[in-house]
């Protein structure tokens, strides 16, 4: 055992020898241990590299504040930068590894960041990287500067590979949330389940309930923690961080799960968040100490005073051999006692308060401890550990005099405690400065968060916690000569503050970032009291003038993967996937993402690329006969008296004289007149509809709808469903559509007379029932047959049969849009980018002229909705027929425009045509169809394209071809 | 995450649950065709966007499916009041 | 009402890792329908469906069992919408009884059999494994037993059914069903 460990007492299993490696090399600990108290116990303070100036360091804590101590480790293909080794639970086989430093921990190239440090002070940044003017304010920064720091700053390396873990989410109410469980929470806790009713969750963040009670052998913890165990009412959650307080008394837990093991459970989380709502909080979360901002206060084995005693007491292990002990405040006293106890040599009390509690002073010197009041320390030495400390004496004029250096091999040291008011802070609730305690302490709750602290968080501290001090302790000579570190994990010290306040940051929150101090992954637990005591000396203000920078989540750094939860790879989003989706995965298609659903993109045959494919896929439609899943499209099945009113007032056309088993084009404006969405409706009876929508504005569409029947038009008697997902959609497309459906159809007549173009029919398909629509999207005669989803695969695969056998297949979505760009028919969304009205899109006809009132229709009526110039649509055709133009590309009058010459419009659809045999390209262009015949350019980086104004109909303008 | 009281179901639900519609208490006239082109572009786009107080509609969309109007503060999220479509602003008379 | 040409095998269960976890199982083929109008509306097709539609939002009257002949579910998921749910043979019956006896009364009758699939999702986690994706609070003073709600589950909305202490019932679109059936399969690994 290390001739540190004590020889009995603390939490950890002596007779549990736990192996572990640090930067490869192998050492020993115990169970209970944590990664810092195993290192100290192997005589191992230096744990890491400042980050800006690569000043060596140790753990000045125990606990979660820690601001230094900060490691990789990394296990079974895994690497997690920052942990705190203060938190971090030794397990056997335990490998961590400093960060920051290079090639090695104790021989860093970096360090000669301290030796420049004069010139690398705050603001630093900001003033210097200034590159020269010519090549842009930020080129220097990006090409030169940042590089170069970032390769010599900065804390762990993130990890290149997916995150091997699982990370689980829960949403939990209780009556009672209790954060923190020491003294006062485990209390609170007893009292709030004792009826046995109230559900309460108690969390802590550490391995074991308790939190000061730890460091001694009390018996009440073990008997409060049976009880609380005992009742089904109570759920205990250790290592469980609470994180974020939100609004309605909504607190985010990180609850790890398997950090702590030495054999990783297959399949089990690594990490819970607990998403919890509470009827009450409340918060337990003790006190922070403070350091003291003295000159060299950074050197590793100079650590706070009750870290020290934790060490030695819930531990076992020594910090050290000798120690000095610099304090403002009681609890010092009796840490020395204990490490004292612990078999430690205490040097001297050191104590900047001229008089302190004489029968403290008694009791030390009882124990045979020197104690000097009105003390302060004015330098330490040593290289990679503290080895001596230099003492001044305050003088009334605020001097220090004289410079007795004392051996020792740590200082413990305490600025007092600060309560833990950042959930509380988070929560909104607002502070108020306590002269006594030096401190912040909670004030007023915020609305709506039922919530209270107790303990050491509200300021109700114990006597030996009396006595603190804020801001930089005095030294001899001149202060800004001095490194006396205030934020450690950001490296900021008290001179850095002072230039702050003289360069003109006299708020608060600009000094914070004009110095960083406070802006560390630590967020300044233990820096922000001495930083913002330092401001209020500088400025002459007292220190609740000076204000306080906000609190925010997370309280301690919380991973990725726990945000993440469950939302990765396939469960990220919902994949939807049609009826028809495995067959086309069995045919080896190849899909593309619409929204959240999988669209077939297009068939490839034994060595097809997709204009392969797409080509040969168009060919088939025009030629013979193709079917295409449209399941995706939206559908609504609007039910009533007033079906066919509501159609009237929210579709641009006319419905009322709309036959039953007919079917219209319906157009829909939102009330500024823009097209928002389009497609047909089939009326199934007088009383009801069967409305299709584009597959991505189905929720949209529906919603609006019901925002009309709700709020504007309740006396309609009229209701909608939604349907999309009841039926598969086949498309079936071709002159050879008819005889493909004809042999699976029965109870519909399939001839033109009986069932003529955008028609609707009721009957059987494959003894299914069906609704058929007959309607094109194609230009060529078509079928759209609807079935119930649950019959959709089958109902293709006959229908497939059938194709094939009339020398037809399958199309996928781009052979869709190229068929229809040939006849000129807009995609919702790519002709349409919700500017544009029905006329614009060559709809106008659609309008119902005669109507009062639809939606849109005083939009329309705007003076800018009506005045010449518009953009309208219209067809190009390249002067090369073999250039396909690209979509979005601009369209202007010129070939070489003069920069700032506004474009005539843009592409908005450019395909090949394998039935026209050249490409073909839709746009909108100001005034377009008055330009039929111009022709225009589309300025490329490889020179302008020059294009033909067309009519957007490419194929068949008569429309001949419905007719099969 | 938010609960925002839904005054159909009658109980507290998780935002995630609601949308925001827009603001509340605009009526669509009712003949827009007699409305001068300034009270159309009124009514299609001039909102207030105040600090504080602000009456507007959410939808329970992933609930009951209904519009409703709330009362919320727009410097701390805390909603007032909800309360179905159709009724007055609180604390006006019809 | 669809006849059934290509049957879908229901989902032998255990979907889960564990069945001291939870359980999932398909329901059967059913036939549903949304009946959204007026009260008067809702109280004749009551009466024809042999259930009468429960009052209260967020509230669900059943009979009989799942699949089984005679059973019929009435689910009030919002103010004027009731989702009903029978065994498959009996959907076209139900369909015409109830479309006769609300002729004189506005309303909205409309096959969605196919909209959606259900499972039940059984087992002492099986609140637990809900609360893995959905905010509410499911404790039983807060979702009682017969208590249905649109809601949540992730991204995904599904209807939500409390049926027994242990017991849900689950409606949700086709094409997010794999999606929430995966997420509950995976949150159950936070119960091994």
């Amino acid at each position: 055992m290390s001739m540190l460990r004590t020889p009995s007492g603390g939490r950890i299993d002596r007779t549990r020898a736990l192996r572990f490696t640090f930067d490869g090399r192998l050492m020993q600990g115990h169970q209970g241990d944590t990664l810092a108290s195993a290192l100290i116990a192997n005589g191992v303070h230096l744990m890491g590299r400042s980050f800006k100036y690569h000043r060596p360091r140790g753990p000045i804590s125990a606990g979660a504040e820690e601001p230094n101590a900060l490691v990789t480790v990394t296990r079974s293909g895994r690497s997690t930068p920052n942990l705190r080794a203060t938190q971090i639970e030794l397990y056997e086989g335990l490998a961590a590894l400093s960060q920051n430093r290079w090639p090695a921990l104790d021989f860093d190239i970096g360090a000669i960041n301290g030796l420049i440090s004069p010139f690398l002070g705050a603001g630093f940044y900001y003033k210097t990287f200034m590159g020269p003017k010519a090549l842009g304010s930020n080129w220097a920064w990006t090409k030169i500067y940042e590089p170069v720091i970032r390769a010599a700053a900065g804390l762990g390396r993130a990890p290149e590979g997916p995150d091997l873990d699982r990370y689980a989410n829960r949403f939990a109410h209780c009556d009672v949330l209790v954060i923190g469980g020491g003294d006062a929470g485990l209390t609170a806790a007893l009292e709030a389940s004792a009826d046995g009713k109230a559900s309460v969750i108690l969390c802590d963040e550490q391995a074991e309930f308790g939190g000061w009670l730890l460091n001694s052998d009390g018996a009440w913890l073990g008997e409060t923690l049976a009880t609380l165990a005992s009742r089904p009412n109570v759920r205990m959650l250790r290592r469980t961080q609470a994180f974020g307080y939100f609004a309605q008394n909504f607190v985010a837990l990180q609850e790890r799960l398997t950090d702590h093991l030495a054999d990783l459970p297959e399949g089990t989380p690594r990490e819970r968040l607990w998403q919890v709502r509470a009827g009450e909080v409340i918060l337990a979360t003790g006190a922070i100490e403070r350091p003291l901002a003295f000159p060299d206060n950074d050197r590793p084995g100079i650590m706070l005073a009750g870290a020290a005693e934790t060490y030695a007491t819930r531990y076992g292990v020594r910090p050290g051999t000798r120690a000095a002990i610099f304090t403002a405040c009681d609890s010092a006293y009796g840490a020395a006692l204990a490490l004292k106890a612990a078999g430690v040599e205490i040097a001297a009390i050191v104590d900047i308060r001229l008089k302190p509690d004489p029968a403290l002073a008694a009791q030390a010197l009882e124990a045979g401890i020197a104690v000097h009041s009105g003390t302060v320390i004015t330098g330490t030495t040593g290289g990679k550990r503290v080895s001596h400390i230099t003492i001044g004496k305050l003088q009334p004029d605020a001097s220090v005099r004289g410079a007795d250096q004392l051996a020792c091999d740590f200082v413990a040291m305490s600025g007092g405690w600060v309560p833990s008011v950042h959930l509380f802070s988070q929560s909104r609730g607002k502070l108020r400065w306590d002269e006594t305690l030096n401190a912040y302490v909670p004030n007023i709750t915020a609305p709506g968060q039922k919530q209270r602290s107790v303990g050491a968080c509200a300021g109700a501290f114990s006597a030996e916690m009396r006595g603190a001090f804020n801001g930089a302790t005095p030294v001899p000579g001149d202060p800004a000569k001095v490194k006396a570190f205030v934020d450690f994990q950001n490296d900021v010290t008290a001179r850095d503050i002072r230039l702050a306040t003289r360069e003109g940051m006299h708020s608060v929150e600009h000094v914070k970032r004009f110095t960083t101090t406070g802006m560390a992954t630590d967020q300044g637990k233990t820096s922000n009291m001495n930083a913002l005591g330092i401001v209020s000396e500088a400025l002459g203000k007292s220190l609740p003038e000076v204000g306080l920078t906000t609190f925010r989540q997370p309280y301690t750094p919380v991973t990725f993967g726990l945000f993440a939860g469950q939302a990765r790879g396939d469960l990220f989003d919902p994949v939807r996937k049609t009826p028809i989706h495995n067959w086309a995965v069995a045919q080896g298609a190849a899909f593309e993402d619409v929204g959240q659903w999988k669209r077939a993109h297009y068939f490839p045959q034994k060595g097809e690329d997709i204009h392969a494919a797409t080509n040969r896929e168009c060919r088939l439609v025009r030629g013979t006969v193709g079917i295409f899943d449209a399941s995706t499209l939206g559908k609504i099945e609007l039910v009533g008296p007033d079906a066919a009113e509501f159609l009237e007032r929210v579709y641009v056309n006319n419905w009322k004289n709309l036959g039953v088993g007919r079917c219209r084009y319906g157009i829909l404006l939102n009330e500024a007149g823009f097209v928002i969405d389009d497609g047909v409706i089939a009326r199934l009876a007088p009383d009801r509809f069967h409305i299709t929508t584009t597959t991505g504005g189905a929720a949209r569409v529906f919603a609006m709808f019901e925002d009309y029947l709700q709020t504007e038009w309740p006396d309609l008697k009229v209701w909608q469903t939604s349907i999309t997902e009841q039926y598969a959609v086949i498309a079936v497309q071709g002159p050879k559509a008819r005889a493909v459906l004809a042999p699976l159809v029965e109870g519909i007549n399939l001839a033109s007379e009986a069932f003529p173009h955008m028609a609707i029919r009721e009957g059987r398909i494959c003894g299914v029932e069906t609704r058929l629509f007959r309607v094109s999207f194609s230009g060529e005669l078509g079928f759209e047959v609807n079935v119930p989803a649950s019959q959709g695969r089958a109902v293709w695969e006959a229908i497939h049969a059938e194709a094939i056998k009339q020398g037809g297949g399958a199309y996928g979505t781009e052979a869709m849009h190229v068929l229809r760009a040939e006849k000129g028919f807009i995609i919702v969304g790519q002709e349409t980018d919700g500017t544009m009205t029905p006329d614009d899109v060559g709809l106008g006809w659609a309008i119902g002229k005669a109507k009062t009132d639809f939606i849109g229709k005083r939009g329309l009526m705007r003076p800018d909705l009506m005045a010449a110039g518009r953009k309208q649509l219209v067809g190009l055709q390249t002067l090369d027929p073999k250039v396909v133009p690209e979509e979005g590309a601009q369209i202007t009058a010129e070939a070489n425009p003069a920069p700032g010459t506004a474009a005539l419009g843009h592409v908005t659809s450019s395909y090949w045509s394998e039935t026209c045999g050249r490409s073909i390209a839709l746009a909108v262009i100001a005034n377009g169809r008055a330009r039929v015949g111009e022709v225009l350019h589309i300025p490329m980086p490889g020179g302008a394209i020059a294009v033909t104004v067309v009519a957007p109909v490419f194929y068949d303008p008569k429309g001949e071809r419905l007719n099969g | 995450m938010l609960l925002i009281h839904c005054p159909y179901c009658d109980s507290n639900r998780p935002e995630t649950e609601f949308r925001n519609a827009g603001a509340a208490h605009i009526l669509r006239p009712s003949d827009p065709a007699t409305t001068s082109d300034a009270e159309w572009a009124e009514f299609l786009y001039l909102r207030e966007n105040p600090k504080g107080t602000i009456a507007e509609r959410w939808r329970h969309v992933h609930g009951c499916g209904r519009f409703f109007n709330a009362i919320r503060d727009t410097v701390s999220d805390d909603f007032a009041v909800t309360y179905r479509a159709g009724e007055p602003r609180p604390g006006t008379t019809p | 009402m669809a006849k059934t040409l290509m049957a879908e095998p229901p989902k032998s269960k255990p979907r889960l890792p564990n069945d001291a976890i939870a359980w999932i199982t398909a329901a059967p083929p059913l036939a549903r329908f949304i009946f959204r109008g007026s009260p008067e509306a809702e109280a004749a097709a009551g009466s024809a469906y042999g259930l009468a539609f429960p009052k209260a939002l967020n509230r669900a009257a059943s009979i009989g069992e799942r699949g089984k002949p005679g059973a019929r579910v009435a689910l009030r998921i919002g103010p004027d919408e009731l989702l009903l749910i029978v065994p498959i043979a009996e959907g076209k019956a139900v369909q015409t009884a109830l479309e006769t006896a609300t002729a004189a009364h506005p309303h909205s009758l409309v096959d969605i059999s196919d909209r959606h699939t259900g499972f039940a999702l059984e087992g002492p986690h099986a609140a637990d494994l809900i609360n893995a994706g959905c905010p509410l609070d499911l404790d039983e003073r807060a979702f009682p037993v017969g208590m249905v709600t649109r809601t949540l589950l992730h991204k995904a909305e599904i209807v939500l059914w409390r049926m027994g202490p242990t017991l849900f019932r689950v409606e949700v679109w086709r094409s997010f069903a794999p999606y929430v059936e995966a997420l509950l399969e995976e949150a159950a690994h936070d119960f091994l």
